[in-house]
């Protein structure tokens, strides 16, 4: 009921618009052209300035309003740099933004038609043009050095004391998988996947294999470089990882990479955040079918000595397929040694 | 050949028996029109008059632009408030709203959809089909496009493309639904998602008839603008308009074609067990056979177009919007050759950022940094641009027709969106801002609203061309003033959800700790996008109504503008002048020069006119 109520109501407010415009025709015709044209130009000229100072105004509120929510502190030591490059480019481009929009509402207000007022015939002028290619240009390329500074920063080669951890999408859920002791991850292969006891295809042929833990959670540990190697079993997928300002495609049969260095753990931005609720999120960010939306793992940073304890608790993967075999040595996740969970950068 | 001998011949193609009475020759008022029957399906529906394959073109993109945009307010309805049940939606989409509440797969089925349309064909078809029809021939002083026939196929492919993209909404498994760039495995496998089946070879076949209706079009404008100019019609005395015509054609015939052959070989993944993009797949409990495919092959063959396709987009539109600017502030465009140089510049530039889309693909980080660096050079002749078009209005004599008000409506809104660029070319920037709001924001405000508002520019404008009458004024001021507002209101505040990661085409993020604190500002955006869908409708109405309603013109000049295509009669038939082609002397942008209001470009120069 109340929705033909609203259309009737739209309805409505349209023959009004419609009734109105039409009059307005008429009269215009009646006054003149020339008399109905200073009018309409004194309204849309007036509101020109109003729009900008509301405008700009808007602005400076919306970001009063939504500051707190958007960035927060980051989490990682290549989001710091993120978040440096955009505060640079913010103040950047809300000058350029400004005064761009001051010089085209003020002037479209200012120089509105009016009797007596002559246009300046004024085609061209080659030292404002020159100014206006050159600024441009140096602003440009200053940002653009930063920006490639940043850039081979993030991507440059995973320092070598790294945590080695693999990250795998599948439609719709993560699998992180987590090198044993022996620090190393073994081999996959994709025509050994069985989602009852192999999701990611472990070949067991390969001992490396055995001690891996799969689980559903990115545990990473708090001021030690991590590499996460990214996959895919299905379609494209995207690691995205907003608390960290970190991002990386996972593309069936083309392995990626992305490192970073979690800064904060999960304890400690809860405190930040006064937010005991808070966790890390690994979101998918790239379209993935019709449950990309809910494509979600959760991260947590802690210390050396929590993770170590976390992984112990973990069941291999292996153990599931063949329980027999491992049992006997169930204790050695016990006392995973820390150092041994590093990995070499081999892959 | 010279231009008229070019004429005749073509003449001769097109009217057959009647191409010797010669239309060079001066005889008096001879309107084309005149001379031979024009049946109703060879006027309005086969034509081969430029004038009415522009209409045609026009009002296909207008009412795919209200089903596309009316797909957009379908799907901001479950993000403005999830929790809502909309029960007429489920007798307009049955189960695929189950319930009152569209599902995920028509989520973003409908996404898909609204990308596709108003991409391709409201802003590329729409667009540039209309106002490259209309104009060039006009502008230039042509009586037709070089190949009237092909300029005919040209519509007729689109038409036959929008058939098929239609009928694929209407198939039991649904429409494309992997996002409007498609990319493989998810849109390769039937398995991976239900609209990857029938509904993505439809959209893969109306897509490249559509390419093919693209082609055609382009390769006429380029022939055209090249050959058929009228004399003393230098390439320096085009107006901008033709300028940015030519430019976007010449990116059009350049990059589609590889488009093409990603979409065929996509086809042949599909279909004939070929792996050019699949690679190591286990889907649907099934080790799928296919190896050393890559899939990221596909996103550079689709990138290779759908970069320049933004230009190709806004370029058409900063053409238009030069000419509205100089008309009705009453002064030249200013820096005409560095506006010139710069739409080269960006047409050059256009071929060699793709992999700006690219950034976390996994792409040689040495080969993104070269990307970066082509990515924000492109914004300097945008910086150019921008700051001629202010400098256009500066100390001019402004009227304010619903035309100037949209085309300042673009410079603003490709200044807020142009600076969003530099944001995210910058890769170290776009690795956290990548597949966020903020990229909505951007490319919504810089490609779709800038992009829509020179088209409204140029319709407002051209609309006493294209009908012999105008539009409704006040409807007009009302349609530019909410859609200004509505549009700032719908995408500024996207920017801060694309800060704190929140990630585009979730149906839902009721789940999500880091974004569901956008709950309410959804909602807001969700209620401003139905007020503007509305607005548009007033729009609409005012189009088709003004069609036959109208005031009518009493003058062939109503804007007191210099360019040809306002010497022709007000309702000029096909051949656009009843005598000769009018002769060139002067650049398009004589407005208050020397005391006079403005100079027409058939007017000599007298001895004794200053230079510019």
């Amino acid at each position: 009921m109340s929705g033909y109520l609203a259309v009737i109501v739209v309805v409505l407010i349209f023959v009004v618009i419609f009734q109105i415009a039409k009059a307005s025709e008429y009269v215009s015709i009646l006054k003149g052209e020339k008399k109905s044209r200073e009018q309409s130009n004194r309204i849309n000229g007036f509101l020109m300035i109003v729009f900008l100072v509301l405008g700009l105004i808007g602005v400076w509120w919306c970001h009063d309003l939504l500051k707190d929510r958007m960035l927060g502190d980051p989490a990682s030591d290549h989001g710091e740099g993120v978040d440096s490059l955009i505060k640079v480019t913010f103040i950047i481009t809300m000058i350029v933004f400004v005064l761009t929009q001051i010089g085209l509402f003020v002037f479209a207000w200012k120089y509105q038609e009016k009797d007596g007022r002559k246009a300046f015939y004024f085609p061209h002028n080659n030292k404002l043009e020159v100014i206006w290619t050159v600024i441009p240009a140096i602003v440009l390329t200053i940002l653009v050095a930063f920006g490639i500074r940043h850039w081979l920063r993030m991507t440059s080669e995973a320092p070598k004391e790294s945590m080695v951890v693999e990250v795998i999408g599948k439609q719709f859920n993560w699998y992180v998988r987590y090198p044993g002791k022996d620090g190393q991850l073994g081999r996959r292969n994709y025509k050994l996947i069985n989602d009852a006891n192999n999701p990611l295809g472990q070949d067991w042929a390969d001992g490396l294999n055995h001690d891996d833990v799969v689980a559903p959670e990115l545990h990473v540990v708090v001021g030690k470089p991590v590499k996460l190697i990214i996959g895919s079993r299905d379609v494209v997928h995207d690691v995205g990882l907003p608390h960290f300002r970190l991002k990386m495609d996972a593309v069936p049969g083309i392995p990626t990479t992305l490192w970073f260095t979690p800064t904060i753990t999960t304890a400690e931005y809860r405190k930040k955040t006064g937010n005991p609720e808070f966790v890390y999120e690994l979101a998918c960010d790239q379209m993935c079918g019709s449950g990309h939306y809910s494509m979600k793992a959760n991260i947590v940073v802690e210390t050396q000595a929590e993770y170590d304890a976390w992984l112990a608790k973990q069941v291999t993967q292996f153990s599931q397929v063949e329980p027999a075999k491992e049992a006997a040595p169930a204790a050695p996740a016990a006392p995973a040694d820390s150092t041994k969970a590093v990995a070499t950068v081999t892959k | 050949m010279s231009n008229e001998a070019t004429l005749h011949s073509q003449d001769f193609l097109h009217h057959g028996h009647e191409a010797d009475h010669g239309h060079g020759n001066g005889h008096d008022g001879h309107g084309h029109d005149h001379h031979h029957e024009e049946t109703f399906i060879s006027k309005y529906i086969f034509s081969m008059d430029h004038k009415m394959i522009a209409k045609q073109f026009l009002i296909t993109g207008i009412i795919w632009a209200i089903i596309g945009a009316f797909f957009s307010v379908l799907f901001r309805l479950q993000l403005g408030y999830p929790d809502a049940t909309f029960p007429w939606l489920e007798s307009i989409l049955g189960h695929w709203a189950e319930g009152g509440r569209i599902t995920a797969e028509a989520y973003y089925a409908l996404v898909t959809m609204h990308g596709t349309i108003l991409v391709f064909f409201v802003l590329t078809a729409g667009l540039s089909g209309t106002f490259s029809n209309l104009l060039i021939p006009l502008q230039i002083g042509a009586r037709d496009m070089a190949s009237p026939f092909m300029n005919m196929l040209s519509y007729w492919f689109f038409f036959i493309s929008s058939i098929v993209m239609m009928s694929s909404l209407f198939v039991q498994t649904g429409p494309a639904s992997g996002g409007w760039t498609s990319y493989p495995p998810l849109s390769a496998l039937g398995d991976a998602s239900i609209g990857s089946k029938i509904g993505m070879d439809l959209w893969l076949i109306s897509m490249a008839l559509f390419v093919v209706s693209s082609l055609l079009g382009s390769l006429n404008y380029i022939s055209t603008i090249l050959n058929m100019r009228t004399k003393g019609m230098s390439m320096t005395k085009m107006p901008l308009t033709v300028w940015s015509f030519l430019f976007t054609a010449i990116l059009g015939v350049l990059s589609f074609p590889v488009l093409l052959s990603g979409f065929v070989l996509l086809l042949f993944d599909r279909h004939g067990g070929t792996s050019f993009y699949l690679s190591e797949l286990f889907v649907a409990g099934k080790v799928l056979p296919n190896e050393g495919g890559s899939a990221i092959l596909y996103q550079h063959l689709f990138w290779f177009l759908g970069h320049p396709e933004v230009y190709i987009i806004i370029l058409p539109a900063m053409g238009m919007v030069s000419e509205v600017l100089a008309v009705n502030s009453r002064k030249p465009i200013f820096g005409y050759l560095a506006m010139v140089g710069s739409m080269f510049a960006i047409t050059l530039l256009a071929f060699l950022v793709w992999a700006h889309h690219m950034f976390v693909t996994g792409l040689n980080p040495f080969l993104g940094a070269f990307f970066v660096l082509l990515t924000l050079l492109i914004a300097v002749p945008s910086a150019i641009k921008v700051f001629n078009w202010i400098t256009t209005i500066w100390r001019g004599n402004i009227r304010f027709t619903p035309a100037s008000l949209f085309s300042i409506g673009f410079v603003s809104t490709f200044i807020s969106g142009g600076l969003t660029g530099i944001w995210l070319g910058n890769s170290a920037i776009d690795i956290h801002l990548h597949d966020t709001y903020f990229v909505i924001a951007h490319f919504h405000i810089v490609m779709g609203v800038s992009a829509f508002f020179g088209m409204f520019a140029g319709i407002y404008h051209w609309f006493p061309k294209m009908y012999g009458r105008y539009m409704n004024q006040t409807i007009g001021f009302i349609h530019f003033w909410i859609t200004l507002i509505g549009a700032y209101l719908i995408f500024w505040p996207m920017h801060y959800e694309g800060m704190a990661g929140m990630p585009r085409r979730y149906f839902d993020y009721s789940n999500w700790a880091s974004f569901n604190q956008f709950a309410e500002l959804n909602t807001f955006i969700s209620f401003v996008v139905i007020i503007v869908f509305a607005t548009q409708l007033l729009f609409v109405f005012n189009f088709f109504y003004s069609i036959f309603k109208g005031r009518k013109l009493t003058t062939p000049n109503p804007w007191n503008a210099t360019t040809l295509e306002w010497t022709t009669p007000i309702n000029p038939g096909h051949g656009n002048w009843p005598g000769e082609i009018p002769e060139v002397h002067r650049w398009a942008y004589d407005y208050s020069k020397d005391g006079k209001d403005f100079i027409p470009q058939t007017v000599p120069v007298s001895p004794d006119e200053s230079g510019h």
